[in-house]
C-alpha cells in the first residue's frame, strides 16, 4: 500500500469513486467506505472533492467522517488487531488478553507499533459472543482466545 | 455415492478455525482417493462443539465435534464417512438433546442447507411464505402478521403488524422497507447467523414486508463488524434477483421489490432506529426525534418499515404455516418462538430457540450448563449493554417481555451474558457508563454528559471517597439518564447501573475510608 501518493492521484480516484457511487440514494458512507478501502484512510484531501460532488458543505462531511469510529483520519499499520472488549469477552477473560496482546506488541489500544506492523483498536462486539474471548485481525475472526492464540496472533500480526 | 460432508462456515465455527478443518478434510478425501463432497453449511448454533462437522448418512446426519485439523485423520481412520464411531462423535446431530428440545421455526434451515443454494432453499419449504403472500391482498398479509402476535425482536417489542399497517395505510410514490441488522448488542448473534446461514429467510421476509405495504425498496443495514454476514447477504441478493425472488416482477407475480446491503461505520447508536435512517441517508448516526415516526416519514422522509432481522425472518414461517400456528407458541403477550443466545462464560454456548416462557435459570443452568470455568454464577446480564444484571435469587423470571419488565429488566434482542462469581459488579456498572460515554450520539446531554460524570461516580465509590453520597449521586443520575434521554441507550444505560447496585450492593460497599484530597 503506497501511503505517500501524490495529492492529484487522491483527488482523481476520489472523484471517480464519488462518481461511480454518487447515484445511490444516501451515498456518502458508501463514498467514504471506498475511499478508506482504496487509501487505508481517509484523506483530508478527499474532504473537498465530496463535498463539491455531493452539493454538501465541507463541515457536514467532516461531521459525518469524525462521527463513525471506522473511518481513520491517518494510515493505520499494515495490519490492524481489533480486540473485543464488551460483556460477553470480559466474562472470559478480555482484560487479561488486551494486557497480554498490549505487552507483546509493546502499545495500548489506538496505538500502532514503531515498525509500522500493528495498529491495536477495541472493539465492542465482534458477535462471537459463546467462543469468547474474541479478536478480529484484518477482517479475519479469531476465538476461544488462549495464551497459544494470543502468541499466534500476535506473530501474524507483527509479520 | 458421493458422500457430503458439512463443514459450517459461520463466523463462530471459523473463529475456531473451521476453515482449516475444511481444509485438513479435503486434503484426505484426495490423499485417500474417496468419493466424497464438502459443503459449507450455517451453524447449527451448538457452539461449544464448533467446528461441528456432520456426515450424512443413511441414519441422518452424525455430528463430530469440535474438530481440530489435528483431529481429521482419526476421523477417517474411525470410518467417519459411514458413521463411525469416534470420541468426538455426538450421534445424530437431530438428538443432540440441546438441538432436539428446541423449537427451531425461523432458524429451521439454518445449519441444515448450504446458505447460498436456492435449491436447497426450496427444498426445505423456503419461498411458500412468499408465494401465499402474493396470492393475498396486502391488508390480508397484514392481518396474518399482526394475528400471529409478532413482536419487534430487536429489544423495543413494538407489534410488528400494527407497524406494517401504518406504512401500508401512508400515502407515498415511494416505501421503504429497511432491515436492522446493526446488531451490536454483546451476546447477540442471532442476526448474523441468520444471515449467513439462510439469508434468503431474510430476503423473503422483506419481500412479503414490501407487497404487504407498497415498498419496492429494501435496505440491509448491517454493522461493519460483521464482514462475513455482509459478503453473504450481498452474494444472496445477487442469487435472488438470478432467481427472480427479487426484481421488477417478484416470483412471476405482478409486485416489484429489490434490495441492497449497506454497511454500517463502527457507531453503536446506529441500531437505534432513527439514527439507522440518518446513517443509511449519509448523515452523523444522530437520534431524531419522535413523532414523526419513521412508519410516516422513515428513510429520506418517506414513509420506512424498520423491523429487526428476526422479525422480518420470522414473517415466512407465519405466512406459511398462518398466524395460529405461531401464535399457539409462547405466553401471556409474548408469542412465537424467540432464538435466545446463551453466552459468556457458560459451558453450552450457543442458540437455542424456543417458545417464550423459560425461566432464566432454566436457561442458564439446565441448557446452558451453569458457567465454563466451573465456578458458581454470580450474575447474568440479559439484553446486552443495555440490559439488567440478574442474580440468581432471581433465576424464576420467566422469558417474557412483560415478565423482565416487571422485574426492572428487559430481554431486548435475547442476549443472555453469564458470569461467575470473579466479576466485580462495581466494574461492571463503571463499563456500562463508559460504554454509554464511547457510544453516545451527543444529541440530548442526560446521556452525553450524564454518561461521563457516571465514569467519574463509579470510580470516586471505588476509590472509597464518600461512598454514601456518591452512591445516592449514582442513582440520581440514572434516574436524570432514565428519564431524560432522547433513546434507549441514555435511557436505558441505568438498568445494568441500577441492577448492579440493587442485587450485588457488597460489591459497591466502601473499600477501607482514604481520606478525601480536598
Amino acid at each position: 500500500m503506497n501511503l505517500h501518493m501524490p495529492v492529484p492521484d487522491i483527488d482523481a480516484r476520489t472523484l471517480a469513486i464519488v462518481n461511480e457511487l454518487k447515484g445511490l440514494e444516501g451515498p456518502l458512507l458508501p463514498i467514504l467506505h471506498e475511499i478508506q478501502a482504496e487509501f487505508g484512510y481517509v484523506p483530508e484531501d478527499c474532504l473537498p472533492v465530496i463535498a463539491r460532488e455531493l452539493n454538501l458543505s465541507r463541515a457536514e462531511v467532516h461531521g459525518v467522517v469524525t462521527f463513525y469510529h471506522d473511518y481513520r483520519r491517518h494510515p493505520a499499520g499494515r495490519h490492524v488487531l481489533k480486540l473485543c472488549q464488551a460483556e460477553a469477552c470480559q466474562s472470559m477473560g478480555s482484560d487479561a488478553v488486551a494486557a497480554k496482546v498490549k505487552a507483546l506488541l509493546g502499545i495500548d489500544f489506538h496505538e500502532t507499533t514503531e515498525d509500522g506492523a500493528v495498529t491495536l483498536e477495541p472493539v465492542y462486539c465482534l458477535g462471537l459472543c459463546s467462543t469468547a474471548p474474541a479478536a478480529m485481525l484484518d477482517g479475519e475472526v479469531h476465538g476461544r482466545l488462549d495464551d497459544d492464540a494470543i502468541a499466534d496472533l500476535v506473530a501474524e500480526a507483527r509479520r | 455415492m458421493t458422500v457430503t460432508i458439512f463443514v459450517p462456515r459461520d463466523a463462530a465455527a471459523l473463529a475456531v478455525g473451521a476453515d482449516r478443518v475444511a481444509k485438513a478434510i479435503e486434503t484426505e478425501i484426495a490423499a485417500r482417493g474417496l468419493d466424497a463432497r464438502i459443503v459449507r453449511n450455517g451453524s447449527r448454533g451448538m457452539l461449544w462443539l464448533e467446528p461441528l462437522v456432520e456426515v450424512r448418512t443413511d441414519h441422518g446426519r452424525i455430528a463430530y465435534g469440535p474438530v481440530r485439523p489435528a483431529d481429521v485423520a482419526s476421523l477417517f481412520d474411525a470410518g467417519f464417512l459411514e458413521g463411525g464411531a469416534h470420541p468426538l462423535c455426538h450421534g445424530p446431530t437431530h438428538d443432540i438433546p440441546y438441538y432436539a428440545s428446541q423449537t427451531r421455526l425461523t432458524f429451521s434451515r439454518c445449519g441444515v442447507t448450504d446458505p447460498l443454494s436456492i435449491e436447497d432453499y426450496r427444498h426445505y419449504q423456503g419461498l411458500t411464505g412468499l408465494t401465499k403472500a402474493i396470492s393475498m391482498t396486502p391488508a390480508e398479509i397484514v392481518s396474518q402478521v399482526t394475528d400471529s402476535g409478532l413482536r419487534g425482536r430487536g429489544g423495543a417489542g413494538f407489534p410488528t403488524g400494527i407497524k406494517w399497517k401504518t406504512v401500508m395505510d401512508a400515502a407515498g410514490p415511494q416505501k421503504y422497507i429497511v432491515c436492522n441488522a446493526d446488531e451490536g448488542d454483546s451476546a447477540t448473534f442471532a442476526d448474523r447467523m441468520i444471515m449467513e446461514g439462510d439469508p434468503f429467510v431474510l430476503i423473503e421476509g422483506m419481500a412479503i414486508a414490501g407487497i404487504a405495504t407498497g415498498a419496492t425498496k429494501g435496505y440491509v443495514y448491517i454493522r461493519s463488524e460483521y464482514p462475513h454476514a455482509i459478503k453473504t447477504m450481498d452474494e444472496a441478493i445477487r442469487i435472488a434477483r438470478q432467481n427472480g425472488m427479487l426484481g421488477p416482477s417478484v416470483l412471476g407475480s405482478a409486485y416489484a421489490f429489490d434490495m441492497e446491503v449497506r454497511s454500517g461505520a463502527g457507531a453503536y447508536v446506529c441500531g437505534e432506529e432513527t439514527s439507522l435512517l440518518n446513517s443509511l441517508e449519509g448523515k452523523r448516526g444522530i437520534v431524531r426525534a419522535k413523532p414523526p415516526l419513521p412508519a410516516l416519514q422513515g428513510f429520506l422522509g418517506r414513509p420506512t418499515v424498520v423491523n429487526n432481522v428476526m422479525s422480518l425472518a420470522s414473517v415466512p414461517v407465519i405466512l406459511d404455516r398462518g398466524p395460529e400456528f405461531y401464535r399457539d407458541f409462547g405466553m401471556g403477550r409474548s408469542r412465537g418462538t424467540i432464538p435466545i443466545q446463551i453466552a459468556g462464560n457458560v459451558k453450552y454456548g450457543g442458540l437455542y430457540e424456543v417458545a417464550f416462557g423459560l425461566t432464566l435459570g432454566e436457561i442458564v443452568e439446565k441448557i446452558g450448563g451453569g458457567t465454563a470455568s466451573g465456578r458458581p454464577v454470580k450474575a447474568v446480564q440479559v439484553g446486552g449493554p443495555l440490559g439488567a444484571y440478574f442474580p440468581v435469587s432471581m433465576f424464576d423470571t420467566p422469558f417474557d417481555y412483560e415478565a423482565f419488565a416487571a422485574r426492572d429488566g428487559l430481554i431486548g434482542h435475547a442476549g443472555i451474558t453469564v458470569f461467575d462469581d470473579t466479576v466485580d459488579m462495581l466494574k461492571q456498572a463503571r463499563f456500562a457508563m463508559e460504554f454509554c460515554a464511547i457510544e453516545s450520539c451527543g444529541k440530548c446531554t442526560p446521556c452525553r454528559i450524564g454518561s461521563t460524570r457516571g465514569v467519574e461516580t463509579a470510580d470516586k465509590i471505588a476509590r472509597g471517597i464518600e461512598p454514601e453520597k456518591n452512591k445516592v449521586l449514582l442513582a440520581d443520575l440514572c434516574n436524570t439518564m432514565k428519564f431524560g434521554s432522547l433513546c434507549a441507550l441514555g435511557g436505558f444505560t441505568p438498568y445494568p447501573v441500577m441492577s448492579a447496585m440493587t442485587h450485588f450492593p457488597e460489591d459497591f460497599s466502601p473499600a477501607p475510608v482514604v481520606e478525601a484530597a480536598e
